[in-house]
């Protein structure tokens, strides 16, 4: 089975062909997001990184940002720095120029401030659209494939409807040679029985309990129960009680494949099929992590309605009753909610999601893109000073 | 055919509403292959859970056929179970 993608120079595939101008510290946010307004057709994002990190969420940080700019979504990147920062845009050209992307670097302090690094940035951003256009979409196996999955703004119906066709879909990807991303570590609190049945040995099975003991230890070592945060006040709205009923719900978009391999944040999956990332449950940091390991599209379930997107990869929304589809519709795709209305099965629904996965993949839009939505946040350890 | 209130598990002693119900209302839900009417003494918003049979103090609630919380106090047949009355066992930092 076969998308339509773009194969890069070093034999990755892309769903987009984005021109990325990335502030690799926050000093230069602004002259990032001037460069990218005045040469349309590029993309650009916001951040409050690149100073102050100590040890591993340096280390933490720049996989994340390396990653993302080396996404095969992006045919060249713009590095924007200020020129005193840790993470200049030379580390980052550093880390990625073994993967063959295109990039051009720029300092603000080199070029003479804010206007002067606009005007050469405006420059090197043409420059680098005007190669991207070259790049044609060509027909490429769906093996290529890594889906991100996520949900955000859950209620019961997530883990009823919305999740399980997307688990259902996953099951098609997998059985197809695809890749799927499970993430948001507090989310499978709980169903760590479920998921450890279902992995491929015991060191799998052992990461997945660290990984889940970890993120419990932090609500222990805080004093607190962690349902002050988990669930959130809005799945709690939504009715989910427990932190526990949340993940038995959430862990289902996964579907039902053995688990390969766990990866940490942003990390790059070596294995195929169904891959778990260490990640918080923060939507927009763990959409940017699985982004940064290589997914090339997120699929996303909500009940409460989200408009969240990414600057480079498409988030496909999918909604888990038809009151909230009916409401939000500009931001959400497909309608899960179907299942309850006796408009749909799972499994009827899940081919729904397999299918658009592949248009989205080919280059169809999302409502999130169309929308123009570029959320971005990077997981940060609490080690910086 | 429109739903009122889906059971994911046999075991499970909790069901789900999925639309908003009204208390005093008679709902039949489905259990494996037999539907079982349930008689509610409280309203259940749309989303929310009520409990399929009486529920002690300290008993696990069970969802999906797995645990997601216990009772902090008598729960009975019919009424709404939420937070008011289930409280999670996982990430309690507040207990340690």
């Amino acid at each position: 089975m076969n998308f339509t993608g773009y194969r890069r120079k070093n034999g990755r595939v892309g769903t987009r062909n984005h021109v990325l101008v990335f502030p690799t510290v926050i000093c230069a946010a602004s002259v990032a997001e001037m460069i990218s307004r005045a040469v349309p057709g590029t993309v650009s994002v916001a951040h409050p990184h690149g100073c102050g990190h100590l040890g591993r969420e340096k280390e933490h940080i720049i996989r994340a940002m390396a990653g993302f700019c080396a996404h095969p979504n992006v045919a060249g990147v713009l590095l924007v720095g200020l020129g005193c920062e840790l993470i200049t845009p030379e580390l980052i050209a550093g880390e990625i120029a073994g993967t063959g992307q295109r990039f051009e670097v720029l300092s603000i302090q080199v070029e003479g401030g804010t206007t002067a690094a606009v005007e050469r940035g405006k420059a090197l951003a043409e420059g680098l659209l005007e190669e991207a256009a070259s790049a044609k979409r060509e027909s490429v196996d769906i093996s290529e494939l890594i889906i991100g999955t996520n949900c955000g703004g859950s209620d019961t119906l997530s883990g009823l409807t919305a999740n399980p066709a997307v688990g259902n879909a996953a099951d098609r990807l997998i059985a197809a040679g695809g890749t799927v991303i499970l993430s948001e570590t507090p989310e499978l609190i709980g169903a760590e029985d479920a998921l450890c049945g279902r992995a491929v040995d015991e060191g799998v099975a052992g990461r997945i309990r660290e990984i889940t003991a970890a993120t419990e230890a932090i609500a222990q070592k805080a004093g607190v129960d962690i349902r002050t945060s988990e669930p959130s006040p809005g799945n709690k709205e939504g009715g989910l009680t427990t932190l526990e009923e949340k993940s038995l719900g959430a862990v289902l978009k996964g579907g039902t494949s053995t688990v390969r391999q766990v990866v940490d944040y942003a990390e790059k999956p070596i294995e195929k099929g169904l891959v778990i990332m260490d990640s918080p449950a923060h939507d927009a940091v763990c959409n940017t992590g699985m982004i940064a390991a290589g997914a090339q599209v997120i699929v996303f379930t909500t009940g409460r309605g989200t408009p969240l997107g990414s600057p480079i990869a498409p988030v496909l929304k999918i909604s888990s009753n038809s009151g909230i589809y009916r409401r939000m519709t500009d931001n959400i795709d497909i309608n899960a909610g179907d299942i309850l209305d006796g408009k749909g099965s799972i499994k009827s629904i899940g081919e729904r999601i397999f299918n658009e996965i592949i248009e989205v993949a080919s280059g169809k839009l999302t409502k999130a893109e169309t929308l123009g939505h570029y959320e971005f946040a990077i997981h940060t350890l609490g080690l910086n000073v | 055919m429109a739903l009122n209130a889906l059971v994911l598990h046999k075991n499970d002693n909790v069901a789900t509403a999925v639309r908003p119900l009204e208390n005093g209302e008679k709902v039949a839900v489905e259990i494996e292959d037999g539907m079982v009417d349930i008689e509610l003494l409280q309203p259940v918003p749309f989303g929310h859970k009520f409990a399929l049979r009486d529920i002690g103090p300290g008993e696990r609630i069970i969802k999906y056929g797995e645990t997601i919380g216990q009772a902090t106090e008598v729960i009975k047949k019919g009424e709404h179970v939420h937070l008011h009355n289930v409280e999670g066992l996982r990430g309690r930092g507040d207990r340690s």
